[in-house]
């Protein structure tokens, strides 16, 4: 490896000297707010040194890894997704009991695995991204032991990743036999001497599809997620929803474009029939919920539904629309988590509809957060949410994936219903009194209300002035290694 | 520049009236009152210094453009004519009489009510102004969430079902429109090679006839849930009973005239072939509207629920005189829009002010208070009147323009709507009787108008009988907005005749008309 090859590896390079830091730091002094610092500190620092390497080009280390505008782009929006994460789950924490320690460092493993994913173009590389963050995420799911489903969790998450990675291993092999390679590019190469897809090939493919559809929690490889959800810490379960999905999502892109699998209708059928089964389920689901964190598990089943529309629009423009629907849905995504951490106690989360009960009145900005929240995930205007899904839209109507259009149409009013039974709960008027305010020390309070602030004004930001954002999505697109190869 | 400063002082009058309420508890009335009035003094303003009889040249009196997001073709763009015009003053007239009526109503949370009174209105403008379909839909949906707030948060006994109902209704009916926007812009993209939202630039888009049916469907969903046209408004009186006053008065009074507002603006002259094609099943709609709309409203004991069955009935005239597509049944609609806003409103007031007094908006326990509250009954009189369609009254004149042009397209239909006018006297009568007249079957305490609703109420009378008696103002001001939505079923046949029209819309676009016309010519 070249000098140059290390420094456009810098990010993670960060990210893995911050780990050893901090076990260090570990061993001989354990202090919450220090490890915490280091946290923040590398990735800040790991956001920054993105600033060098945006390059015009493509860098290849062969045969590995491309570092390219999409890449940069999305290790940047996983870096900064994981550093408000890391905020909140500092304030949560914060009034726990347990050894605090360690999460960080497992936060930064598996936002390390994400990062290798998205720019991944050999599946070795892929595999080990992928393991990186699975194996982080067991314990991170399970973090808080002593709870009552935190355990439930950990080994649900445990049995089916490891299945599913099994799957995928044997898809990769099944492709392998077929293509002889095992870069994005040869399998391209060898793909396009074909005139249809081999059977062993398109298993492979299908084998693929299961282990990364249980990573984006595609139906019907869903049935962990609120389980799941439900059982992590709430900076966690956020956590999940983002960071984890968006590192699959931005390798299923990248691999997907490289090979150009929306030449072959059965792949297409595949995926859209998932799409569709996503949206539906996700939303009908989450219809019959009565706890938040479920509910918001299974709205992001069916909001990685809506990504697969404008996935499956195949082109410049889905991409653009895909990376957009993303921001705008790990913005919404934390948020909400972050103000379901906020206000959870020292015992339990505060996830049953009950907990919210009335909150406009007892805690007003917190509820006006997670209305903003809600609004966005429903895709009501002013907010991301809303430009997000404008954008999916007109991707699906642009390449005229009629029936993708009119059932995602179908869902958000579907999910409008379950959204707006969180807002109702809110300013429902309690009978009993006021609730004393919680007074928390100034630091806590001060990371959880300005992570959720700044949230906030990135939401209605983006929301009402969303040109800024998509310059910079285009500009990094440009330089998308798999594009500019068309 | 003006136009945006409209729609800022609300938005901002709506934040500064929330946080106002720390400061001291009656400061948001004020404050989103006098944002209002500003609003109100602005528009009346524009309607006296521009000239309403600018016939011939271009309708649009002011315009605002401003790229938004000029990767999409989206540009913020507010332009003013007639229409707007008329349509802005009733918002906010009736925003402020809207604040009034909350004044002593709304007692809990009233900074997070003023905010979303005025954001409503804010929502409303912008629909009314707007000419970019993105930002359309953008106001369409801002106006939604704070009129679901009012309903959820302040409304009467079953809130929450009407607000979920109101809500899912005309966000799925919205989310069919956007489709339709959507594939319009990319139509016109793939046509010209220009990506973009801009009215004037879509306006003259050729569509393929099946193409121009499913759009306008898209569109008239939208359009015919807000309306409401008959099979889509299940949602209507459920909203409107639970809504209290204020939000009454802004669904029924600005609310449903967005989907009027949307026929006129959007449908008729985006989509000429496939309106006049679906134009008798349309009509067809209103007529049912009007009949059954009147009938169930005559058979409602709850005020309120009676006020928004007449609303249906009311509306049914707005959607028979639009696909009627000649100028008189066009000007009755505007009427129709301005009187029903003001009447309905009245009577939505009348319900408020009873059940403030009496808590509760049942008939059968009312009656006999014409004795107890004269100045009240009169205000009621007037307004009940002005509903069944008296002449001198803003609501005859109306009714009257629409139906004589709906008789010039459909003879059958405009005399079985005419059978609604009867059914509305019936109703309207039953109001009166039940409420002001009966002996009373229980004793109540009815204290008359104080100063303040006198203020409401006065101010509406004379709106109603000046648009009765001298509606010409309204009518110039609204004509040559309406003739610009009608060129478009007017070119062919037209085109040698009428004069005016060629040079305006040769200022338009020189080299295209005058093209179509050369080739016209030659055949």
């Amino acid at each position: 490896m070249s000098q140059n090859d290390f420094l456009h590896l810098m990010p993670l390079l960060i990210l893995i000297f911050a780990v050893l830091i901090i076990m260090l730091v570990i061993s001989a002094w354990r202090n919450h707010k220090i490890i915490y610092v280091i946290t923040a500190v590398s990735f800040v620092a790991a956001f920054l040194s993105l600033f060098d390497i945006r390059a015009a080009a493509p860098y290849q280390i062969e045969p590995l890894l491309v570092i390219d505008g999409f890449g940069v782009f999305y290790i940047g929006l996983i870096l900064a997704t994981a550093l408000l994460i890391s905020m909140l789950s500092y304030a949560y924490f914060e009034q726990r009991e347990e050894q605090k320690e360690e999460y960080y460092i497992l936060l930064i493993l598996s936002t390390l695995g994400a990062c290798t994913l998205v720019i991944s173009t050999h599946f070795a590389s892929l595999f080990l991204g992928l393991e990186v963050l699975s194996v982080a995420l067991y314990a991170l799911i399970s973090y808080l032991r002593t709870r009552e489903r935190s355990d439930e969790a950990g080994i649900k998450y445990l049995i089916l990743a490891a299945f599913s990675s099994a799957f995928l291993l044997f898809g990769m092999a099944l492709v392998y036999f077929s293509t002889g390679s095992m870069t994005f590019q040869g399998i391209a190469v060898a793909m396009a001497a074909f005139e249809e897809l081999p059977l062993l090939l398109l298993t492979g493919f299908g084998l693929m599809i299961i282990g990364i559809g249980f990573k984006l929690s595609l139906v019907p490889f869903h049935m962990w997620t609120p389980d799941v959800y439900e059982g992590a810490p709430a900076p966690v379960s956020a956590f999940i929803a983002t960071v984890s999905k968006g590192g699959m999502l931005g390798l299923l892109i990248r691999f997907f474009m490289e090979v150009d699998g929306f030449r072959y209708p059965t792949l297409m059928l595949i995926f859209t029939i998932v799409a569709i089964a996503s949206m539906f389920a996700g939303n009908l689901l989450a219809l019959f919920q009565n706890n938040v964190k479920r509910i918001l598990a299974y709205s992001s089943i069916s909001h990685l539904g809506y990504l697969m529309v404008a996935f499956l629009a195949g082109n410049q423009m889905g991409v653009e629309a895909v990376t957009f629907y993303l921001v705008a849905y790990f913005v919404t995504t934390v948020g909400a988590f972050g103000t379901v951490a906020m206000l959870s106690g020292k015992e339990r989360d505060a996830e049953l509809l009950i907990d919210y009960r009335g909150l406009l009145w007892r805690r007003p900005w917190a509820a006006t957060v997670l209305t903003a929240m809600l609004l966005s995930l429903a895709g009501i205007p002013l907010t991301a949410g809303f430009v997000g899904k404008f954008y999916i839209l007109a991707a699906g109507v642009n390449t005229q994936l009629w029936l993708l259009v009119v059932v995602l149409a179908i869902n958000s009013a579907i999910g409008l219903y379950y959204y707006i039974k969180i807002v109702a709960v809110m300013f429902q008027q309690t009978e009993e009194g006021m609730e004393p305010r919680q007074r928390l020390r100034p630091s806590i309070y001060l990371a959880s209300v300005g992570t959720l602030a700044v949230l906030l004004f990135l939401l209605i930001g983006i929301g009402i002035y969303p040109a800024y954002l998509l310059n910079i999505i285009t500009t990094m697109l440009n330089s998308f290694h798999t594009l500019s190869l068309q | 520049m003006i136009l945006l400063w409209l729609i800022v002082i609300l938005m901002a009058g709506g934040l500064l009236a929330w946080l106002s309420k720390k400061w001291h508890p009656v400061l948001p009335r004020w404050i989103s009152l006098f944002a209002v009035l500003l609003d109100f003094v602005l528009v009346f303003y524009i309607w006296l210094t521009v000239p309403a009889a600018t016939l011939g040249a271009s309708p649009w009196l002011l315009r605002l453009h401003i790229p938004w997001i000029p990767q999409w073709g989206v540009n913020f763009i507010l332009a003013l004519d007639g229409l707007s015009l008329l349509m802005l003053l009733l918002t906010f007239f009736l925003g402020l009489l809207a604040v009034l009526v909350s004044w002593r109503e709304i007692q809990t949370k009233s900074g997070f009510f003023h905010f979303n009174l005025l954001w409503v209105l804010a929502g409303i403008t912008g629909v009314f102004l707007t000419l970019d379909m993105f930002l359309f839909y953008f106001f369409w949906e801002v106006m939604l969430i704070p009129m679901y707030f009012l309903i959820g948060i302040w409304g009467h006994e079953n809130r929450n079902y009407a607000a979920y109902k109101f809500f899912i209704f005309t966000q799925a009916s919205g989310l069919l429109m956007l489709l339709a926007i959507l594939a319009f812009y990319f139509i016109h993209g793939s046509q010209t090679g220009t990506y973009t939202f801009n009215y004037f630039e879509l306006l003259n888009t050729p569509l393929a006839m099946g193409t121009g049916r499913l759009l306008m469907f898209g569109f008239l969903a939208a359009f015919l849930v807000k309306l409401p046209a008959v099979p889509f408004h299940s949602w209507l009186p459920d909203a409107h009973s639970q809504a209290p006053t204020a939000g009454s008065i802004i669904l029924a009074g600005l609310l449903l005239k967005t989907g009027a507002y949307g026929l006129l603006r959007f449908v008729l002259p985006f989509f000429p072939d496939a309106a006049v094609e679906f134009a008798p099943w349309a009509m067809l709609l209103g007529v049912v509207g009007i009949l059954y709309g009147a009938i169930l409203a005559y058979s409602q004991t709850d005020l309120k629920r009676l006020a928004a069955y007449t609303s249906v009935s009311h509306m049914g005239f707005v959607l028979l005189g639009v696909f009627a597509f000649n100028e008189l049944a066009l000007q009755g609609v505007v009427m129709q829009m301005l009187a029903h806003g003001l009447s309905t409103g009245a009577l939505f007031i009348v319900a408020g002010l009873l059940y403030e007094r009496l808590h509760t908006r049942d008939m059968n326990v009312m009656g006999g208070f014409w004795s107890k509250a004269p100045k009240l009954g009169v205000f009621a009189m007037v307004f009940v009147m002005a509903s069944l369609g008296l002449p001198g009254l803003g609501n005859f004149i109306a009714e009257f323009l629409t139906l004589v042009g709906a008789w010039q397209a459909n003879k059958w239909l405009t005399v079985f709507a005419t059978i609604g006018l009867v059914l509305a006297t019936a109703y309207s009568l039953r109001i009166m009787q039940k409420v002001f007249f009966e002996p009373a079957p229980a004793e109540h305490l009815l204290p008359d108008l104080n100063p303040r609703e006198m203020l409401i109420a006065v101010p509406m009378v004379v709106v109603i009988l000046w648009l009765g008696l001298y509606p010409q103002p309204v009518l110039d001001t609204a004509q040559p907005s309406i003739q610009a939505q009608l060129q478009a079923y007017k070119m062919p046949p037209a085109v040698e005749k009428s004069v005016s029209t060629v040079a305006a819309l040769q200022t338009e676009k020189p080299d295209n008309v005058y093209h179509q016309i050369l080739i016209r010519i030659e055949k």
